[in-house]
């Protein structure tokens, strides 16, 4: 399966081929050439899904394959650094979910980036994100892994600062790079740690289950817990930075400020579950040998989902309502992972946390672009700025629908299905956790159908233009997106992703699934009674709990902690007497060093006068000097 | 005093007597070198300083290692590099007073900066 390189190689093309011309092509060419390349890997990923889902199936077990591995910087004996691509059930289910989410968003984007300025720069850090998550994803080592996650982070930060001229904007893209490289310094010492144990960063050999790899680890402990979960932990956090798990989530609301389709791709859909991937790519080390580690993902998860719901029930701003709602998606498939066991009916929670991954990819970038598309239309990121737009936009209107249903949880859309299997997971490892995740499902019928009914429903508001439908570039993913949403829940997903590799068939609980239905549709008709037509109800109800509603609109002063710790503690007791140390001390030597050269060569500038003869004379003296001395001696 | 100026005068020349004539040359070369302010007049000194040593090499020549010529033509090639030598000097003084209108060397320390 060499091929699988090109599935590489074509988009770091693109991006040096677009970002090396720039302008000097008319934007329609670049977002052409961008596009059509976005075509190509999507198919051959299809391709490679299909043989691989196919043809490598040995003895029931999806086999592991890597059909390209090169070595690429060797430190000692053990320790080297490989560049190749590892395919296996997870990582080729990633390759599908990104290059179809990519490939929608990079219509999309000719039809709503289409007057920007830096049209072709945008195509062009579209496909260097595309190259690093899909370098991400199929990394055959952890190395590997963290060297394309950073590549994510970067284009990341590029997409979001993408209109660089706007402060907001700016602002955005620098706190999400800091917090997710304050993240990414706990993943390279939890590599470092791991590795300096395992002697390897290969994952085949991490996660084998071959006990002979961690031997080395056993016994040594700090602060009274293993190294291994240390090392462990320290590589969650990594994964929880580009997550967003709390507390490492303030980044991702203000990430919005980027253009739409770019939050649709990186911020619903591919990289913000990174963090999900790398979790369940180590999971065979996280379940043997930290599970301690695993069951503090699954309450951090817990927590977090919880968090971004209620704080998503207040927000005005549509796009951070989504953004919230991600957090919290996110949420649930960390918790997954966090209950789950290995093997069979055990690793339901993994298979359930993937197969969700996959369903949230495909209707959260729905609803990403359907809020786009609702955007452009109304030129306004305000829910109060919006409402009625269904009689306007009937596209974006049912499409958004689907997508509010699937992620709700209502049965035959796909949300339903890898929600059900992720509350049947936490049911069995503990009840109240199983209640927790049920009310936050609910929490997220509530708020979904509270956007829903504000933009599509209720007072219309008063419109500079009448809006209108988006055009076929933007509203052709829509409907593609739309349909895999319906669809994608019948997908047997068992057949090809689980923890161990093997077949699991997916049987619904019906106790569970009655139960999270009837609790979602509640919610629904909640926020229908509540926002469907005008209502005195939200605002009764924001003056009863004012003290809940006012801080939930803050986001709990998160952001406000963070900002008197850096600002007030790190800054000025860390910072500030580190850059007097570097002025006064490190400076000043420097300084000294170069002002005394100064003084002595102004002393003895008078030596070199220039004058010929005086050298002459000097010399001549010099020379008697010397014949007296050893005539004398 | 008497016998010396009868060796002198009888005899064949004393190889101090050369000495003697290359010595004055060479320091009156020094000293027009050290006191003279023309550019062009510190030219003819080394050039003074030059025929000094040439007649000290002739002269141990003659008297140290007769019927060899090694001296001799060690002159002729020290008389033919001193006059490329002044050829350039020259071609750099006229420069410099073209550049400057004058020779004096007092002048030149305009590098120095």
């Amino acid at each position: 399966m060499q091929y699988t390189l090109l599935i590489l190689v074509l988009p770091l093309l693109s991006f040096i081929v677009l970002g090396l011309v720039d302008s000097k092509w008319k934007p329609k060419v670049a977002g052409t050439i961008g596009t059509v390349v976005l075509g190509i890997i999507t198919a051959l990923s299809y391709f490679t899904a299909w043989e691989y889902f196919s043809m490598h199936k040995v003895a029931g077990v999806y086999e592991k394959v890597i059909p390209f591995n090169t070595e690429w910087l060797r430190f000692t004996e053990f320790l080297h650094i490989d560049l190749g691509i590892l395919l296996d059930p997870i990582s080729v289910m990633m390759l599908v979910v990104i290059t179809t989410v990519s490939f929608m968003v990079n219509i999309y984007s000719l039809g709503y980036m289409v007057n920007e300025k830096g049209f072709e720069r945008y195509y062009a850090f579209l496909s260097l994100f595309t190259f690093s998550m899909l370098g991400l994803v199929v990394a055959t080592n952890i190395f590997q892994m963290y060297i394309f996650w950073e590549l994510v982070g970067v284009s990341s930060f590029l997409l979001i600062g993408f209109y660089y001229t706007k402060p907001s904007a700016v602002a955005a893209s620098k706190k999400a790079f800091i917090v997710t490289r304050f993240a990414d310094l706990f993943f390279l010492l939890g590599i470092l740690i791991l590795s300096f144990y395992t002697k390897t960063f290969d994952f085949g050999k991490l996660t084998s289950g071959d006990a002979s790899v961690f031997s080395g680890a056993t016994g040594a402990t700090f602060l009274g817990y293993g190294v291994l979960s240390w090392a462990m932990a320290g590589i969650f956090i990594g994964g929880a930075g580009k997550s967003a798990m709390f507390p490492l989530q303030i980044w991702l609301p203000d990430a919005m400020e980027g253009p739409t389709p770019v939050s649709a791709l990186i911020h619903a859909a591919t990289m913000v579950v990174a963090g999900v991937f790398l979790v369940a790519r180590l999971f065979p080390v996280y379940i043997t040998y930290t599970p301690e580690v695993l069951h503090g993902i699954a309450y951090v998860g817990a927590f977090t989902s919880l968090f971004a719901a209620v704080i998503a029930c207040v927000q005005t701003d549509i796009k951070r309502v989504l953004a919230f709602s991600t957090i919290s998606q996110i949420g649930f498939m960390m918790v997954a992972l966090g209950v789950s066991g290995y093997g069979e009916h055990e690793g339901l929670g993994y298979m359930a946390s993937m197969f969700h991954l996959f369903t949230h990819a495909m209707f959260k970038a729905l609803l990403f672009l359907g809020a786009g598309s609702v955007i452009h239309a109304v030129h306004s990121n305000e829910m109060n700025h919006m409402g009625g737009l269904r009689k306007y936009m009937p596209i974006t209107n049912w499409t958004f629908l689907i997508a509010c249903l699937a992620i709700a949880g209502i049965p035959p859309f796909s949300g339903f299905f890898s929600k059900d299997e992720i509350l049947s997971a936490c049911y069995e490892f503990s009840p109240y956790m199983g209640g927790i995740m049920s009310f936050i499902a609910g929490l997220t019928a509530f708020y979904m159908f509270r956007l829903y009914f504000n933009i599509f429903w209720g007072k219309e508001h008063k419109h500079h233009h009448t809006p209108h439908e988006s055009p076929f570039a933007m509203a052709m993913p829509l409907v593609f997106l739309a349909t895999v949403t319906v669809l994608a829940g019948w997908i047997p997903f068992g057949h090809f992703v689980t923890s161990d590799r093997a077949n699991y068939d997916i049987h619904i609980e019906w106790g569970v699934a009655g139960m999270s239905i009837a609790i979602a549709s509640v919610s629904i008709i909640l926020a229908a009674i509540m926002y469907r037509k005008e209502s005195e109800v939200p605002k009764k109800l924001a003056t009863t709990f004012a003290g809940l509603h006012k801080a939930a609109s803050n986001r709990f002063y998160l952001d406000e902690v963070y900002l008197f710790i850096t600002k007030k503690i790190i800054f000025n007791n860390i910072s500030r007497p580190l850059a007097w140390f570097d002025r006064h001390v490190i400076d000043a030597t420097m300084d000294g060093f170069a002002n005394t050269s100064q003084w002595v060569s102004v002393k003895i500038k008078g030596l070199q006068s220039g004058q010929v003869q005086q050298y002459a004379y000097v010399f001549l003296l010099g020379t008697i000097i010397i014949t007296l001395l050893v005539l004398i001696f | 005093m008497g016998d010396l100026l009868t060796n002198l005068l009888a005899g064949p020349v004393p190889i101090e007597a050369y000495l003697g004539v290359s010595l004055i040359m060479f320091f009156a070369g020094v000293y027009g070198f050290l006191s003279r302010r023309s550019m062009l007049m510190i030219l003819i000194s080394i050039e003074l300083m030059l025929n000094a040593a040439d007649i000290n090499f002739v002269v141990f020549n003659r008297y140290l290692f007769p019927g060899h010529l090694e001296g001799f033509y060690f002159t002729l090639f020290t008389i033919a590099i001193a006059a490329c030598e002044t050829a350039v000097a020259i071609a750099i003084i006229i420069n410099i007073y073209r550049n400057l209108t004058s020779v004096e060397v007092g002048n030149l320390d305009q590098m120095k900066e």
